[in-house]
């Protein structure tokens, strides 16, 4: 265990030292780009950007958007915009470019998550309302498991099951799903999803930043982020919202793109996901440079382990990760004790 | 490290920037793609994205199932155009520097847009003029000359100025022509333009255009407009080479003559739609 500690502090202090770098490197690049930029106003946003690179220090700071160094401020503007694009074309895409294995993906969070009938879900980044309906369809069948197995253990129900089984007030807690996400647009494309599947009740939807989430604190029994924290600026504060806002022996569940293990896979990997997919998406959603910022995020993802790390920094507990597709996708999960 | 297992196709030639001292804990990224810090000028021109021969053809493939299923998708027939006419973009530019107004053209890089349009100066020509019965084109079809999709597919600069230039003068062809924006009009327009340029997203137009036509309008199109479309094409000056922007004040007629183009033989009115 000593040496594991070793070797978090070792890859942390490359960590560092890789992103002191990146930050010079950046900082250099900025200052020729300023000036020997031809197009004014992109000039007058770096200036901006430099001068108050002492007060402000979202803009100081730098980050990648894809295979880009962008600053902080820049990142979260840029990332709004490729959802409003591709939000209306979204579940399409998904399935053309994962030939519908996105679906079992999602399947497989559901079965580790278990829910049980009561639960409340937070689903961050959950713009079009996948986990979501997985979530409230999970939850009617084990509904109906139980009401099965009670049948089936042949007693008659008392006057009290009856009743607890009446919607009303103040009797068992309802599973309720809140899905959160920063634009508007993957919401607005999840309510009409919604609208045409017949769900009214047990979901609703908000606005909100997974950096600043809109909850007090111990809300939630789960909260899950499927395909969403690569695209949030800074992790960190990411993870240690979902902390904050779950209740002390809830769960935390992160499905998202990582690390493949297995090196041919990899290289077949990598040249479907840079030749094939920005091409389907020029094709499908007439948006070559979305899908290409995608691709190019996937790469800039820390892998399963240390993503294991940074939650275990943000106080979660009993962190383990289920590798699903050799490696393409990992299921990272945590609680909060 | 992937590189070196990578079939030659499907590799895109850039330049490496490494940065110098600290490489080992940089991570080397996975494809050669040089670290876009300037996202605004990707490429050798504003809006150009580098591509694969591979990606090429999986995009003339896909934008051509999809023009075919969507044939509204403009931006589909302008990749597929993109993606396939490499040759036909070279000859032409050839053609273009051996005409002198096409040298012309192809140094002062003109385009066609409202912005660059003196539409007063146009509406107060003569009735025959040039300006004049563009201007008339456009009122009467309801079209703009701003809404042409950008070139992104083509790797050479100067080639893709061929390309928008291409696109920008499709309208002046109706004029010249004296065909609507209709589905008939096009495809005489699309006839003209194949035996003209030799595209072969204008030859697939072609082909593929007359199959939404209906009887009478085949037999029209195969009896006369479609032969006059060829033999003015095969014979015409090229049409890329003719800086038309100084010439709104020329008689149509003239200018006709001028590029070795006969009159339509029928006049097509805008108002019929397919």
């Amino acid at each position: 265990m000593a040496a594991n500690i070793h070797c978090s502090i070792i890859n942390r202090k490359r960590n560092f030292l890789s992103h002191c770098v990146i930050n010079m490197a950046a900082s250099v690049r900025t200052f020729v780009r300023s000036l020997s930029r031809k197009n004014a106003c992109f000039t007058a946003v770096l200036r901006r950007s430099e001068c108050r690179g002492f007060t402000g220090a979202a803009e100081d700071r730098s980050t990648h958007f894809g295979f880009e160094t962008v600053s902080e401020a820049e990142k979260a503007s840029k990332v709004y915009k490729v959802f409003e694009n591709v939000a209306q074309k979204y579940d399409v895409m998904n399935d053309a470019m994962s030939l519908g294995i996105h679906r079992l993906w999602k399947d497989a969070l559901l079965h580790v998550m278990h829910p049980q009938p009561g639960a409340r879900l937070l689903d961050v980044a959950g713009g079009t309302g996948d986990i979501a309906f997985r979530f409230l369809d999970y939850i009617r069948s084990q509904q109906e498991k139980q009401q099965r197995r009670a049948m089936s253990l042949g007693q008659t129900p008392s006057w009290r099951d009856i009743s607890d089984g009446y919607p009303a007030g103040g009797g068992a807690p309802e599973s309720a799903v809140v899905v959160c996400d920063i634009n508007k647009e993957m919401l607005k494309v999840g309510r009409q999803r919604a609208d045409s599947r017949g769900v009214t009740t047990g979901l609703s939807w908000v606005v909100g930043d997974a950096e600043e989430l809109p909850f007090n604190d111990d809300q939630f029994d789960l909260y899950s982020i499927a395909f969403g924290i690569r695209n949030v600026t800074r992790i960190d504060q990411a993870l240690k919202e979902a902390l904050r806002v779950l209740k002390p022996g809830g769960r935390f569940l992160c499905l998202e793109f990582s690390k493949v293990t297995n090196p041919v896979l990899e290289r077949l990997y990598d040249a479907y996901s840079f030749q094939v997919i920005p091409v389907l998406g020029e094709v499908i959603a007439g948006d070559w440079k979305s899908y290409q910022y995608l691709v190019e995020s996937i790469r800039k993802f820390p892998d399963q382990e240390e993503f294991k790390g940074l939650m275990e920094d943000a106080g979660f507990f009993c962190v383990q990760y289920f590798n699903l597709t050799g490696g393409v996708v990992a299921l990272h999960s945590g609680f909060k004790l | 490290m992937w590189l070196r297992y990578c079939p030659r196709f499907m590799i895109i030639r850039r330049q490496h920037i490494e940065l110098s001292t600290s490489a080992q804990f940089v991570q080397q990224l996975n494809t050669s793609r040089r670290d876009r810090s300037h996202s605004y000028y990707d490429g050798v021109y504003h809006g150009h994205i580098q591509t694969t021969p591979f990606q090429k053809a999986l995009l003339a493939v896909g934008s051509g199932v999809a023009a075919l299923q969507d044939p509204y998708r403009h931006d589909m027939v302008a990749v597929l155009g993109e993606t396939t006419g490499h040759l036909a973009l070279v000859s032409l530019r050839d053609r273009m520097r051996n005409d002198p107004e096409g040298l012309t053209i192809l140094t002062e890089r003109p385009r066609i847009r409202l912005s660059t349009l003196d539409l007063k100066n146009m509406a107060s020509l003569p009735d025959g003029s040039f300006g004049r019965e563009y201007l008339r084109f456009l009122e009467d079809n309801s079209v703009t000359p701003d809404s042409r999709t950008q070139v992104r597919f083509v790797d050479d600069e100067e080639l893709a100025y061929v390309m928008l230039r291409y696109r920008e003068v499709h309208d002046l062809m109706h004029t010249l022509l004296g065909m609507p924006t209709n589905m008939l009009g096009e495809v005489v327009v699309k006839w003209f333009e194949a035996a003209q340029t030799g595209l072969p997203m204008c030859a697939l137009g072609a082909v593929l255009g007359p199959l939404r036509l209906n009887a009478r309008r085949l037999q029209s199109l195969f009896t006369s407009l479609g032969p006059w479309a060829l033999r003015n094409g095969r014979r015409g000056r090229c049409v890329l080479s003719i800086f038309y922007e100084r010439r709104w004040d020329q008689n149509l007629e003239d200018l006709r003559q001028e590029l070795h183009i006969e009159p339509p033989p029928a006049t097509l009115h805008p108002s019929r739609k397919t």
